[in-house]
């Protein structure tokens, strides 16, 4: 964040908090079969490598299915990773066991979508707050209620309303409420998976101050994930964009809207509506044909070549690593073969593979 | 003459926690042809007034008058209202699978669409359903028109939808949050649609949305909506270059803008409750110019900036440079303090 | 959530509206408001909103009050007793039968006649409300804690646990009930506790499935997640999380089995597997009086009235709970 108290320890070249390495995350589909011979898998998250530093704002973005809210729960931990390794603060954490995990949840927490769905209707906000301290055994219930009370004050909530319950609060307030739970136990990382997504505009920008505010505060480390690109950019320092599964392009927040590499990400740039009439009337926009494919069988090659204005031949055979492309510096990566050049009009490229061809790539994939 | 003209609508509805205004006195026009977005929040009745005017509401209380063709719509009786739904007035929502139904084909849903409104054969009427799911780019409209919903990805399904709504070229067309479940890179494909459907039938559009983005590229007018009210009307460029009401200006404002990496600038406190609201102008708690008379009197819809299509609820001056006055100094009262 | 909710928003705007509390997170164009008035704040818990919407119910109200007439009939019973001077097995053989001796109708004597025995109804009824409300109370609870014990376990463990549990669940919901229970009680001969331990034994399964679809859709919200990532354990989460959310359905659930039990109940006994005599209870009079509804019309008539007025205030009283936990008209307006 461009907050002058953590861009330092952002940019300094010291050991990242949280590190992912080759991360992936299955997902067996319920297949009519018996056997488990020929059973389908989601490619939730297929590879991912990561790293956040401490003190700064990681932003994933992507769309639906691209694997961004599973990645956050594998990292949370509420998932167990299929292959690969998550390190946090120096310490491998992807096979601990529950018990093992414990004081590690101390240590990064998460904020929900759904400021309805993440507090439970039948409990006081009191008790919902105060859950890690109970859980963790954490003080007298005086001290708990004091602690809970000081939380509900950071957070902008009432202190006198701890006895409230959360079908009495606004979704604004009640995201306020799963902040303070977050907070509770002093985290060094918080998770945030679509925080203000389910909210108004005018309640959204409450919240995002707020965010913005804690972590200069206590000095927090953030992934930020969200499908909403102009509110990424507007609290990360670097970003990691998603596409079914694996990280097509990652680099520095304003390095990342400037240089664009990827062809994907410069869609989603341009498919973002701006609330500007003047930019929305004059810009060119480039709007991707079909849908997201299938998780379950990914294509090959480049996953993104059946949507792809710049797709050649080789997109379809050749799946590109994730490296500096062009000349960028090591922080600006992207895994595409036939990458942006600063000033590129995507909008004249027409895709040069045959139709055909990927089909039936896809078949010999599927017979596999 | 206008195409739809509403008239001072009132819905409220009986709840067991009292009577909610979900509506309170809304007015506005629509010429042919042209989009006019409904601008709100959560509870702002932006909705709950268009589904009032196509008969949908049901269990509420509605005064007012919604002339469409020169007929008034809310003392219509339920047949005709069937017989305008569809083929005059064509809608779409945010959930589309909620609208199609499950069970059945959506080439068979069309058919039956277009055929329950028109007498033409089964052959003519599936050819014209191939013919939209063409238009609104649904690849190899001739195979897929006999799959089920599900099999439909959901942008793909809104586009079903949207041919659906135009299956009888109907001379408006209601998209309630058409966009707000889809990823951005679809919604421009559907928005993408709805455009060229309006070029293609002259097709005129009320798009209700929260998302002044989608507003930005859509529209030609523009109404803001809170707690039931219009607190603005006026012309796309007029709402966000040059603003008269201070919640209009509040969700402008709340907007990250690009390269702007400062603290957000959010609108304060929460809307009001539609049960009880406060006595005089309902964004008075949330407005950072208020002063005694909005707490008194709740300020009517006026022109202001001497501009004839320009309407704002709101007791700061109608003057222009007055207004940016106003504005400049608050805001520069913030800096001081902050 | 649907965007354009009036009712779902008023609610719970209706509560900040009174609170407007100046806030940290908030811009700095944000005025500052006087900080809440000097009311108590104490949040109104989801039970005390439903109790608030029962009590405005007023059929709900005209049932349980029903309810507590009859179980204070059945708890005072010995006063009918005293008042017409007539205990419950007495039999008058004298007064109380025709020279024919068949029953005799309802007099200054007999507020409701008297059955082929010469025995009083009016007691008889009284005396047999405490066998209908205790087994059907009795019953219920059991029927519902091994239901929810088995829901909670076979949906939150899920697994081999949940196969095998749901296996016995789909086993004991195909046993025919009746068969099973007129066979268990020619074995044992009739009582009051294999009563209860047969329909126990029999409806649990139904309870139990209710809550394990509660609790399979309850598993995957997002506040258990939540405890999860606080790193809370599966009994905190079963209990203290999921619990609480089932209970209402299972509250619900309860007033609704009560008077299917108590029917039950009344069953066995016509059928005569119900208590041995001379106990009073109302299937066994409805059973016995059909035998002479020519020509003692009250004799099967007023217990089958007692039975039919208690079962619909438990019904309609259920019906009234289950509207109170979850007001229709939030279904309608959430769509």
């Amino acid at each position: 964040m461009t907050n002058p108290a953590t861009t330092p320890a952002a940019t300094s070249t010291g050991d990242p908090l949280l590190k992912l390495e080759d991360v992936r995350k299955l997902f067996p589909v319920h297949s009519s079969s018996l056997t488990n011979r020929d059973r389908d898998f989601v490619h939730a998250v297929d590879g991912v490598d990561l790293e956040v530093r401490p003190g700064e704002t990681l932003g994933l973005v992507g769309e639906t299915g691209c694997g961004k809210s599973t990645l956050a729960r594998c990292i949370a931990r509420l998932y167990d990773v299929t292959s690969g390794k998550i390190t946090f603060d120096g310490r491998d954490v992807t096979n601990l066991s529950r018990k093992q995990m414990r004081p590690i949840r101390r240590e990064v927490q998460m904020i929900f979508q759904d400021p309805y769905g993440s507090l439970n209707p039948r409990r006081r906000v009191g008790s919902i707050i105060g859950d890690p301290f109970s859980i963790h055994g954490i003080g007298s219930r005086q001290e708990r209620k004091r602690r809970v009370q000081e939380l509900m004050e950071v957070v902008g909530l009432n202190p006198e309303h701890y006895n409230r319950f959360p079908a009495e609060f606004s979704g604004g307030q009640r995201q306020r409420i799963g902040v303070a739970r977050a907070l509770a136990l002093r985290p060094k990382m918080l998770i945030c998976d679509e925080p203000v997504s389910a909210l108004d505009v005018s309640i959204q920008a409450q919240v995002i101050n707020l965010l913005l505010d804690l972590q200069s505060e206590f000095g927090l480390t953030y992934v930020f994930i969200s499908h909403d690109l102009s509110v990424v950019r507007h609290v990360s320092d670097r970003v990691a964009v998603m596409y079914l599964g694996k990280v097509v392009e990652t680099a520095d927040v304003d390095e990342l809207f400037e240089t664009t590499r990827h062809p994907y990400t410069k869609s989603l740039l341009s498919a973002l509506p701006v609330p500007d009439p003047d930019i929305a009337d004059s810009r060119q926009r480039i709007i991707l044909a079909g849908d997201v494919p299938s998780p379950i069988k990914p294509p090959s090659g480049c996953r993104f070549h059946t949507r792809c204005p710049k797709a050649r031949p080789d997109c379809v055979k050749v799946v590109p690593p994730l490296e500096p492309v062009l000349g960028d510096p090591q922080t600006h990566r992207a895994a595409c073969l036939h990458p942006l050049e600063v000033g590129e009009d995507m909008s004249r490229s027409t895709p040069q593979i045959d139709d055909t061809e990927t089909v039936v790539q896809l078949r010999e994939e599927g017979a596999k | 003459m206008s195409l739809l003209e509403v008239k001072n609508l009132r819905v409220s509805f009986n709840t067991p926690d009292g009577v909610v205004n979900a509506v309170r006195g809304l007015s506005f026009e629509l010429n042919k042809g042209k989009t006019l977005a409904i601008v709100g929040e959560s509870g702002s009745g932006k909705s709950v007034s268009t589904q009032t005017i196509t008969g949908l509401t049901r269990g509420a209380k509605v005064t007012g008058e919604a002339y469409f063709d020169g007929v008034d719509l809310l003392t219509a009786d339920a047949s005709y209202l069937r017989k305008v739904r569809g083929s005059q007035i064509g809608m779409i929502f945010q959930d589309p699978l909620s609208s199609l139904h499950p069970y059945y084909r959506v080439g068979w849903q069309i058919v039956e669409m277009i055929r329950a409104h028109e007498s033409v054969s089964k052959q003519a009427a599936r050819d014209r359903a191939i013919e939209l799911l063409n238009l609104v780019g649904i690849p190899r409209a001739d195979t897929r028109i006999d799959d089920f919903p599900h099999q439909f990805s959901g942008g793909m399904r809104q586009r079903v939808m949207i041919a659906m709504a135009m299956s009888l070229s109907p001379s408006l067309l209601i998209a309630d949050e058409p966009t707000t479940a889809l990823d951005v890179t679809v919604q421009a494909q559907v928005l993408g649609v709805m455009r060229t459907m309006q070029e293609q039938f002259g097709t005129a559009i009320i798009l209700i949305t929260h998302d002044l983005g989608v507003v930005a590229q859509m529209t030609d007018d523009v109404v803001v909506m809170y707690a039931g009210a219009a607190m603005e009307t006026a012309s796309r460029r007029e709402i966000f270059y040059n603003q008269h009401h201070p919640y209009t200006e509040g969700l402008l404002q709340s907007l990250p803008t690009q390269g702007e990496t400062s603290r957000l600038t959010p609108i304060s406190g929460t809307p009001p409750s539609l049960i009880s609201l406060p006595p005089g102008c309902p964004f008075e708690p949330r407005c950072r110019y208020a002063f005694d008379k909005c707490r008194e009197e709740t300020p009517p819809l006026r022109e202001v900036f001497a501009d004839p299509d320009h309407h704002s609820a709101c007791w700061l001056s109608t003057d222009q440079d007055e207004r940016v006055r106003v504005r400049e100094e608050s805001y520069a009262r913030d800096e001081a303090t902050a | 959530m649907n965007a354009d909710n009036p009712k779902a928003e008023t609610l719970r705007e209706d509560v900040e509206h009174a609170e407007r509390v100046p806030t940290t997170g908030e811009s700095a164009g944000a005025r500052t408001v006087a900080a809440v008035p000097a009311k108590k704040i104490e949040g109104r818990s989801p039970w005390a909103l439903a109790w608030d919407r029962l009590r405005r119910d007023k059929v709900a109200m005209i049932s349980l009050l029903i309810i507590v007439l009859i179980a204070l009939m059945a708890i005072f019973a010995p006063v009918f007793t005293a008042w017409t001077g007539h205990p419950p097995n007495e039999q008058y053989h004298s007064t109380g039968l025709t020279l024919n001796g068949l029953p005799k109708p309802p007099s200054s004597t007999f507020y409701l006649g008297t059955d082929d025995l010469g025995r009083d109804v009016l007691v008889r009824i009284a005396y047999g409300a405490r066998i209908s409300l205790l087994v059907g109370v009795v019953a219920t609870l059991i029927t519902v804690a091994i239901g929810v014990v088995v829901g909670l376990a076979a949906g939150f463990l899920g697994g081999l646990v949940d196969t095998a549990l749901a296996r016995l669940i789909d086993v004991v919901l195909s046993v025919p009930f009746l068969l099973v229970a007129i066979a268990l009680v020619s074995i044992t001969g009739p009582s009051l506790t294999v009563t209860i331990l047969v329909i126990g034994f029999f409806s649990w399964a139904s309870v139990a499935r209710i809550v394990r679809g509660q609790v399979l859709s309850l598993r995957e919200r997002e506040f258990v997640e939540a405890a999860r990532s606080l790193g809370a354990g599966s009994s905190r989460i079963m209990f203290v999380d999921i619990l609480p959310n089932v209970l209402a359905q299972v509250i619900v659930y309860t007033t609704l089995l009560i008077p299917v039990v108590i029917v039950v109940q009344a069953t066995l006994s016509f059928l005569g597997l119900g208590l041995p005599p001379p106990t009073a209870d109302w299937g066994g009079m409805i059973s016995e009086g059909q035998a002479y509804y020519r020509v003692a019309w009250w004799f099967v008539l007023f217990p089958s009235v007692a039975l039919v007025i208690t079962t619909l205030a438990f019904n309609l009283f259920g019906d009234g709970v289950r509207d109170a936990f979850d007001p229709r008209t939030d279904q309608l307006l959430n769509k």
